[in-house]
């Protein structure tokens, strides 16, 4: 009808045609999401990807003092087979005056063995201290070259700027001497 | 038609810097008139470009999960198909808008043909589409090389092999485009970089395209020019709603495809790992090659059949002026039209001779219908200008329609419309 159309047509008030371009333009705002999401979901990883995500390891090689480090999710992990001093060292901080307060016994459920994950956690390098004559930092724990980071033997951090200890991955014990990451 | 205007501070902003809203408004928007009686035929533009945005979209995605060697694309494929999170769709989606675009662009091109719209002043906008469909021809041959089946493998090897009948360099050529003594990872990973790059290509030929049209504006099913503001209505919001609403047919007709019957335009030996000792019994290439493919093997001698496939579309850059008619719609030619029909039954007839064996019954009519398209091209069409006879044309486009011409609507365009 002429007589409802005129409003509409010089653009003021709340009318039927303003209902129907919102209406419209809305349903096609979904559409068009609805056909974006899986599109961005194709980056994300597969469920093959994510199949890979368990690492077992042997601990039965591995003598007291030594490190290795071994992938999970294509990233190292720290596996430290803890001297007693090591863990002396780790248990006798004062967990209020940590940047990231967690005690020893939160992070390694056997006192010997410390696994952490071993990327730094300031921008993602991999700190130094798996291997021997390695710098170890401040701490007797690792040391990331690219920003001075040190961590100490519990994997926490204690200098520099990274902000967080290097973080624990799930992990358990299948074994007095095995354990499957992730 | 009035300036583009807007009360947004942002937009006044931006637009005193760089004008592009009022660009984009003469382009699609209210500040750019079309004539007023542009049917359906003229939703293939719009349709083509829409394609080409799917294509892009689709095709970088799949780029970020494809493995372009010999020894890991086939797999990566598969590993599309099986594992990545509907990477099924994603695949499916770019397969079979290949083919829709080519749909598409085909309707396109015979609109074209039927309405004159490569008649002056529109035989550049008419050459340069030419380009784009050379130029989606290439990026189609190379995308299929890229799963490297059995069809990828073989395709690739027969069309580049069509350089070999050039004479004393052609043996030189294929090596060249090849990289190797046959189709071999060089040739995969130098297409796979010409696959991504020539949408690109297009996308800017596609711009000059549509800088073309715009300098004279959209031809019309009647063929003649707009004689003012009355014959012409904004491109917005009429012909956005159009097209559009043609978009929305077109989405259901494409997914039904690719949701539904996903390989019915593929070959199954495609799904068969490449092997270069091995050519399967029959092989075809993807339908939108059919009728040149006919074309090819309807000529009897190597040079000449590449020639003759090559000059079926060379044919096409010269139509303006192989067309001598100053009338351009069919709808006013009786005797073109017949013809015009002729030719679409003998452009499908290639098609369905170049899916056949080259041999016995469909010999002999791939080469009739060889004969034909150049026929229509290059006899019928020059004569047709000079012995038929045209009807009538209507004095303005408003004038079928309304009684008088409507010259009682004259800047009816700058008033509201009334509904009846």
């Amino acid at each position: 009808m002429a007589d409802t159309a005129t409003p509409a047509q010089a653009g003021s008030g709340e009318t039927r045609r303003d209902f129907l371009y919102l209406a419209a333009a809305g349903m096609g705002a979904v559409g068009a999401a609805c056909v974006a999401w899986p599109l961005i979901n194709t980056m994300n990883p597969s469920a093959e990807v994510l199949a890979l995500a368990s690492t077992e390891v042997d601990l039965a090689p591995i003598e007291v003092g030594q490190r290795i480090t071994v992938t999970w999710r294509g990233n190292p992990v720290f596996i430290d087979h803890r001297t007693e001093k090591e863990i002396q060292l780790a248990g006798d901080v004062d967990v209020a005056e940590l940047r990231d307060p967690e005690a020893d016994s939160a992070r390694a459920t056997k006192p010997e063995w410390l696994v952490v994950v071993g990327v730094c956690t300031h921008l993602g390098c991999v700190p130094l201290g798996q291997k021997s004559g390695q710098e170890r930092g401040e701490y007797g724990g690792w040391f990331c070259p690219c920003h001075g980071s040190h961590y100490d033997t519990s994997g926490r951090i204690r200098k520099g700027p990274a902000p967080l200890n290097l973080p624990v991955p799930p992990y358990e014990f299948t074994g007095d001497t095995s354990i499957v990451i992730g | 038609m009035s300036g583009f205007q807007t009360n947004s501070r942002v937009i006044k902003w931006i637009e005193h810097r760089m004008p592009v809203f009022s660009f984009l408004d003469h382009s699609i928007g209210s500040g750019y008139p079309a004539p007023k009686n542009l049917s359906y035929m003229w939703n293939f533009g719009s349709l083509a470009g829409i394609s080409l945005v799917i294509m892009i979209v689709t095709g970088i995605l799949l780029a970020m999960q494809y493995t372009a060697h010999v020894d890991m694309a086939f797999d990566s494929v598969e590993r599309i198909m099986r594992d990545v999170n509907s990477g099924w769709m994603l695949r499916y989606i770019h397969m079979n808008g290949a083919s829709f675009f080519f749909i598409v662009v085909y309707i396109h091109i015979f609109r074209g043909l039927y309405y004159g719209s490569y008649k002056a002043p529109r035989e550049l906008l008419w050459m340069i589409g030419v380009v784009i469909l050379l130029l989606m021809m290439a990026t189609a041959f190379m995308g299929y090389v890229l799963p490297w089946g059995q069809m990828s493998f073989w395709g690739a090897k027969v069309i580049t092999n069509l350089f070999s009948a050039v004479p004393v360099f052609g043996e030189s050529i294929v090596t060249w485009l090849w990289g190797g003594f046959t189709v071999d990872n060089p040739t995969l990973n130098r297409f796979f970089a010409l696959h991504y790059l020539l949408p690109f290509v297009i996308v800017a030929v596609v711009v000059l395209h549509i800088w073309a049209l715009h300098t004279f504006g959209s031809n019309n099913p009647l063929g003649i020019d707009p004689k003012g503001p009355q014959d012409k209505i904004p491109f917005h919001p009429y012909y956005t709603a159009k097209d559009a609403f043609g978009m929305g047919v077109f989405l259901i007709l494409f997914t039904a495809v690719v949701f539904y019957i996903p390989n019915y335009m593929g070959h199954p030996d495609n799904y068969i790992p490449a092997d270069p000792l091995a050519t399967p019994a029959h092989i075809v290439p993807e339908w939108y090659f059919l009728p040149f493919y006919a074309i090819l093997r309807s000529i009897p001698d190597k040079l000449l059949g590449v020639v003759a496939m090559f000059g079926s579309i060379a044919v096409l850059f010269i139509l303006p002026w192989l067309d001598t008619s100053p009338v351009k719609s069919g709808r006013f030619r009786p005797i073109f039209r017949l013809f015009f029909v002729l030719f679409m039954v003998d452009a499908v007839l290639l098609g369905v001779v170049g899916a056949k064996p080259a041999e016995g019954i469909w010999l002999t009519i791939g080469r009739i219908a060889t004969a034909w398209y150049f026929l229509h091209f290059l006899v019928i069409l020059p004569l047709l200008g000079v012995f038929e006879r045209p009807r009538p044309l209507p004095t303005s486009i408003s004038k079928p329609v309304l009684k008088g011409g409507g010259a009682s609507f004259a800047g009816a365009t700058a008033k509201p419309m009334e509904k009846a």
